[in-house]
């Protein structure tokens, strides 16, 4: 009974893993009378010494993980703790607050690009709020506000998504820890850092785990919002790969920088888990 | 301890706990209109004209169905674009990988924890071992792959084959009907059922297959419904892979059908109106089963 399964995970997971491995080697391209030929390490090599757009998205994609996974983690908890009080309508808001994971990253990204256009809702909110003092700026067509740009729109989407993960770990703390803490004058702070924080300790590894991988993935508001522009100041490695792997039908290059991005998540992955282990 | 300094500690007390309340609901209200501002502003400009659209942003007129409202930017989309298409394209590849998902993940689900056979503990191990793979990895060597892969294609009744599988409906189904995660799910809550109810049917002569059928399926409704939720969304929603391998207009998703309005002149009036389309299935969806969507995500956290 699991022959189907395991037939069709073996053609289309592990295959693709093994060819993953086998085409960054090659110089494969996607359409070719050709076959693919053994070229070694000239993918690996071409990517950290001929390729400074390669190399850009990199940088880009650790500064995008750097901020989302820290701020997304924290607002996660955040809106976490506020709703799980014993407060009436905290359903109603857990319900808000989750819409926008089911709204897709496309229709997010479309919308936003439109809220972030010069003379859009995003400046006319910060020329109103501010009295006209301070003005808004060609967000996405300036190099230095771009990727903060699509940093904020990732956050809002995607946070309802770790509250909800947050809110099941704040779940299974029993009332009677807080009620200790309480009967030792513990107040709200000492509360959470003592009962709640200890709690959370496996809930933490995997909210900073799953925002890390999916932080590292990102490419959907790259290709619909910016293209990787402008000036490259927001070209990330899964956007890279896709370009040169699928738009330019270098199937081994692209292959290749597939690779460096999936040992970069196991690395993290495997670093995340070692130092949240070690602490115990 | 006398009665009069517990009734004013009492007091304090209960004044510190009302205006926590009040912090709270302050802080959710804030939070609640971040989280629906843009929602809300992309249903409204959908029914407006694009003058007005850019004229009201500047105002709280950008939130408020006022002025000329109609359904004009709905009827444009359906001119510009084979919408109608598109939306059965999508339920379609969704029905199929949701469906057959459920049905093949749980039969693997079954074997992996109620059945004793060589090798299950290996199978497990790798199944488990490759929820750390992002679909994102295996994208460009898949797309290599399915190109090479042989498929029936029909000259008028004659069958006949062919290699390559791009622009095809099976590109888009058959690659995510078996899921790691999902025959995760089913294997735990499955190991969950006592298993000496098998015992007992096996007494009465049932083979495996009765087995899942009438004892395990019908015990395991919850297990479905998390998996059926949580294979639903990114089917729905996929973009990177369609946008890859199905460049012909009739067979392509919603998501990717959105690629029409970046050419040209973008209208925004029919953008807004087009994702409003696209996003109030799922949106009404995710409102009907709102308690079964909160648990299934609680449930793929609980791995931890």
């Amino acid at each position: 009974m699991a022959a189907p399964a395991a037939v069709l995970l073996g053609l289309f997971l592990i295959v693709p893993v093994l060819l993953a491995f086998a085409l960054s080697f090659t110089n494969a391209r996607l359409i070719s009378p050709n076959p693919p030929r053994f070229v070694g390490l000239d993918n690996f090599v071409r990517a950290f010494t001929q390729d400074p757009v390669f190399l850009r998205s990199v940088l880009n994609t650790f500064l995008f993980a750097i901020v989302v996974v820290p701020v997304q983690a924290g607002l996660g908890l955040l809106l976490a703790v506020l709703v799980n009080q014993k407060l009436r309508g905290v359903t109603f808001f857990r319900i808000v607050y989750f819409i926008p994971v089911v709204t897709s990253i496309v229709v997010v990204s479309i919308l936003w690009k439109f809220m972030y256009q010069p003379t859009g809702l995003i400046n006319s909110f910060i020329d109103t709020v501010t009295f006209g003092a301070l003005q808004g700026a060609d967000w996405l067509n300036n190099p230095s506000t771009a990727l903060p740009a699509i940093i904020v729109l990732s956050i809002w989407q995607a946070v309802g998504f770790h509250m909800l993960i947050w809110l099941s770990g704040l779940q299974t703390i029993p009332d009677e820890l807080y009620e200790a803490a309480r009967m030792d004058g513990a107040d709200a702070w000492a509360q959470f850092k003592n009962v709640t924080w200890p709690g959370l300790r496996s809930t933490m590894i995997f909210v900073l785990v799953t925002i890390t991988i999916a932080a590292l993935g990102l490419f959907v508001q790259i290709d619909v919002m910016t293209q990787g522009g402008p000036q490259d100041s927001t070209t990330t490695i899964v956007y890279h790969a896709v370009r040169k792997g699928y738009r330019e039908q270098e199937t081994g290059y692209g292959a290749a920088i597939s690779l460096i991005f999936f040992v970069l998540v196991l690395v993290i992955a495997l670093v995340q888990r070692f130092v949240t282990r070690e602490k115990d | 301890m006398t009665a009069v300094t517990v009734s004013r500690q009492d007091r304090t007390e209960h004044q510190q706990r009302r205006r926590r309340r009040i912090f709270s609901y302050v802080a959710m209200g804030i939070f609640a209109v971040v989280f629906l501002f843009p929602l809300v502003f992309m249903f409204v400009s959908s029914l407006k004209p694009d003058g007005q659209i850019l004229s009201d942003v500047r105002s709280l007129r950008a939130f408020l169905p006022v002025g000329d409202i109609s359904l004009d930017n709905y009827v444009g989309v359906f001119d510009r674009v084979p919408v109608a298409r598109f939306m059965f394209n999508s339920v379609l590849v969704t029905t199929l990988i949701v469906g057959l998902g459920l049905v093949v993940n749980s039969m693997c689900g079954f074997a992996l924890s109620r059945l004793e056979w060589k090798g299950r503990g290996v199978v497990l191990a790798v199944i488990i071992a490759t929820l750390i793979v992002p679909f994102e990895t295996i994208a460009i060597p898949m797309v290599y792959w399915v190109s090479k892969l042989p498929t029936l294609v029909f000259e008028g009744a004659v069958p006949k084959y062919d290699f390559g599988w791009l622009n095809t409906y099976q590109v888009q189904i058959i690659p995510f009907i078996a899921n790691a995660f999902s025959i995760f799910l089913f294997t735990q809550y499955f190991s969950t059922i006592p298993k000496s109810l098998d015992e007992a049917a096996r007494i009465d002569g049932a083979g495996w297959f009765t087995i899942y059928r009438k004892i395990v399926v019908p015990l395991a409704g919850p297990a479905f419904a998390t998996v059926a939720i949580l294979t639903f969304l990114p089917a729905w929603n996929s973009y990177l892979w369609p946008l890859m391998v199905v460049q012909e207009e009739s067979l392509r998703p919603v998501m990717v059908g959105m690629q029409y309005f970046f050419q040209l002149n973008t209208a925004w009036g029919e953008v807004m109106a087009y994702t409003s389309l696209i996003t109030l299935p799922v949106l009404i969806v995710f409102l009907s089963f709102q308690r079964a969507f909160v648990s299934s995500v609680a449930a793929s956290g609980v791995k931890g």
